[in-house]
């Protein structure tokens, strides 16, 4: 009677004395240096996130857990004041087998300018207009190993909202998203069941994957609407969209040839976009220990202008300088510019390590050019440069 | 017709000749293949490393790195390194599949964005995070990686030593030349310098505090990799060194980066 309870036990004390706990916590300060577009928007914030995360593996490794966390305090927009369970997530390794159950994030696709193929996760938007932060989706995951290629198989319950700015808060519509009011194509709304299916193999030098999407789209359309108020908004809907995707990346010695190219099939429109590109790099710059890798990305997107994504006829250029020193010193500039409109962004990030436990970053943004008919114009006043010093523990 | 007498006085002919008609590239091509015979066999192993990088005016940083390693018949080693330390870069890890002359497949899974990258191996030459080391001093030794020449034999602390010389033979390499000292016994590296492209003394690597495993296989329990052109060193320390520890090609997969702990 008490043999599976110490059993357990047991399993808890040794699952337990494996964990580990780390993250960091960040103090972040941004500058806007132009006077805000719309009403109420700051000038200048300060910010403080903390990432905690704890993980733990039992039988052998062959069972992982994990549970990572986001949160973000911000006195002046309640939108970027947020939690989200990033991970909580159990993994079985059964074999050539990978099971996972619960919250998660990914990431697929190789391209540095913007991420089409990368469709699981919803965007956190209001932690950055990169894409690169995401928000856990709930999951199951299953991972075969074959001698020909890797098969991802996903069911994905449960829906999460992108993430807006509130009024206060910059780089936003000229409108205000109101999330309260999301709407969804499906009558299932954010409890609707999406499916992913991915195939991804290696071939030498030459890394080649393939996936499809079917479920509700994570890029709303955002349509006019009124709040409570009656004052007008934007509401954003979520279609039903199935989309293919391909990325593909090909090293030859100084040169990385990336590609990512989605078809998508939505009630609104079908479209397609592609971003293609390479990076060359030249090593030990000087008789230095620098390595500066150049990048060039093109985008294009068949949708109509305003329609479109922001890369829908652009080109990236890009910089990466790392120095390859004891503090990992890192900058990487950018510049994007519109083929049709020539509007212009640039943004320059580069970070490096203080002591052994700090991280500084420095991010400069500028928005130039910008025509009144492009995606960004809403951005046209939000240059903006921000520190961020990160404790990591 | 053969008597013992005279097959003694042939072969004592024979083996001088035979030293006599080898010619120091082959000789040193001999000792890099019976070092690379010797640890041949391991099957797998997996080490916990300290790296200390200390600068000219005597500041240091360190690194936790674990290293596993797997023997791959008829190719190079496949490698994984998983990072604990400094806690910013805690999380990321570096798979390599070494191939001799052939360039290496490298990825790196990146924590912050939850990642896997496949990056080019081209950098041989390039400092591993900000150490003195570079890629392709901790890469795997592959005989073919380098063309060679015996010096001498001369003692090496307590040890006999062969001094080789190897020629990088793979692209990229940031040397012009190696001057290793093999130990006669256990092919222990016990000291390498290394000249850069314009041929100057660059750097030294002494390695100490070598144990014996499984009863055959010898590794350093202590790295110093000296640079002499701008005063900077780093020090590797091993411990928990464990051999045939059951890994196998599932273990060193570009997929399962992100999940290994």
């Amino acid at each position: 009677m008490h043999r599976p309870i110490a059993a357990f036990a047991l399993l808890l004390l040794s699952a337990n004395s494996a964990a580990e706990f780390f993250g960091n916590v960040a103090l972040e300060a941004q500058h806007f240096s132009e006077r805000a577009q719309f009403d109420d928007q700051f000038d200048d914030n300060l910010t403080l996130s903390f990432k905690p995360k704890w993980d733990g593996e039992w039988n052998d490794g062959n069972d992982l857990w994990s549970f990572e966390l986001f949160l973000r305090a911000d006195d002046r927009d309640g939108g970027r004041e947020h939690a989200d369970i990033r991970e909580a997530l159990w993994l079985h390794v059964d074999g050539d087998s990978e099971w996972r159950v619960g919250i998660n994030t990914m990431f697929w696709g190789v391209t540095e300018s913007q991420h089409l193929v990368d469709v699981i996760n919803q965007i956190d938007q209001v932690e950055g207009i990169d894409g690169e932060d995401k928000l856990g989706q709930p999951m199951l995951h299953l991972k075969r190993y074959q001698d020909w290629g890797v098969v991802d198989l996903l069911v994905l319950p449960g829906f999460r909202e992108r993430t807006f700015q509130e009024k206060q808060g910059r780089l936003r519509t000229p409108l205000v998203v109101d999330t309260d009011q999301a709407e969804y194509e499906s009558s299932d709304e954010d409890r609707h069941v999406d499916y992913a299916l991915r195939f991804s193999q290696t071939w030498g030098d030459l890394d080649l994957g393939a996936s499809w999407f079917k479920g509700t789209s994570r890029d709303p359309l955002l349509l006019p609407g009124f709040d409570d108020s009656g004052n007008p908004v934007l509401i954003p809907f979520y279609q039903q969209m199935t989309q293919l995707g391909v990325d593909a990346q090909l090293i030859a010695a100084d040169w990385i040839w990336r590609l990512e190219f989605i078809r998508r099939e939505a009630e609104s429109n079908d479209y397609s976009a592609y971003t293609a590109g390479f990076e060359y790099t030249f090593y030990g710059i000087m008789a230095s220990a620098v390595d500066l890798g150049m990048l060039v990305e093109y985008s294009a997107d068949d949708r109509p202008e305003g329609e479109a994504g922001a890369f829908d006829n652009d080109v990236f250029l890009g910089a990466r300088f790392a120095f390859n020193d004891a503090q990992s010193s890192e900058i990487l500039a950018g510049f994007v510019v519109d083929s049709d409109n020539r509007s212009r962004t640039f943004r320059v990030e580069g970070n490096r390590r203080f002591g052994a436990s700090w991280k500084g970053t420095l991010e400069l943004q500028t928005f130039s050019n910008i025509d009144a008919d492009d995606v960004l114009a809403a951005f046209e006043k939000d240059d903006f440069v921000l520190l961020e010093m990160a404790y990591y523990f | 017709m053969f008597n013992i007498k005279s097959l003694i006085v042939l072969t004592c002919i024979a083996l001088p000749m035979t030293a006599f008609a080898q010619s120091p590239e082959e000789k040193g091509l001999e000792v890099a293949m019976a070092a690379k015979a010797y640890d041949k066999g391991f099957t797998d192993f997996t080490a916990n490393m300290v790296m200390t990088l200390k600068n000219k005016s005597g500041q240091t940083s360190k690194r936790l790195i674990r290293i596993r390693t797997l023997e791959v018949e008829g190719d190079g080693d496949k490698s994984l390194s998983i990072f604990d330390e400094p806690a910013d870069v805690k999380g990321t890890k570096m798979l390599t599949y070494s191939h001799g002359l052939e360039p290496d497949d490298q990825w790196l899974y990146l924590p912050a964005l939850k990642k896997v990258k496949r990056i080019s191996s081209r950098n041989k030459s390039g400092p591993f995070m900000g150490s003195t080391y570079a890629f392709e001093d901790l890469g795997s030794q592959e005989v073919e990686k380098y063309t060679y020449k015996y010096l001498r034999e001369e003692p090496c602390g307590e040890l006999t030593c062969y001094v080789i010389e190897r020629y990088p033979a793979y692209k990229f390499s940031g040397y012009t030349r190696q001057v290793a000292w093999i130990d006669t016994e256990g092919y222990r590296l016990v000291r390498a310098e290394f000249y850069d492209r314009k041929k100057s003394l660059l750097k030294t690597l002494t390695s100490s505090n070598f144990q014996q495993y499984l009863g055959h296989y010898w590794r350093p329990g202590q790295m110093d990799m000296v640079n002499h052109q701008n005063g900077k060193s780093t020090l590797l320390e091993w411990t928990d060194y464990r051999f045939k520890t059951g890994l196998g090609d599932g273990d060193f997969r570009s997929q399962t980066l992100k999940r290994i702990k």
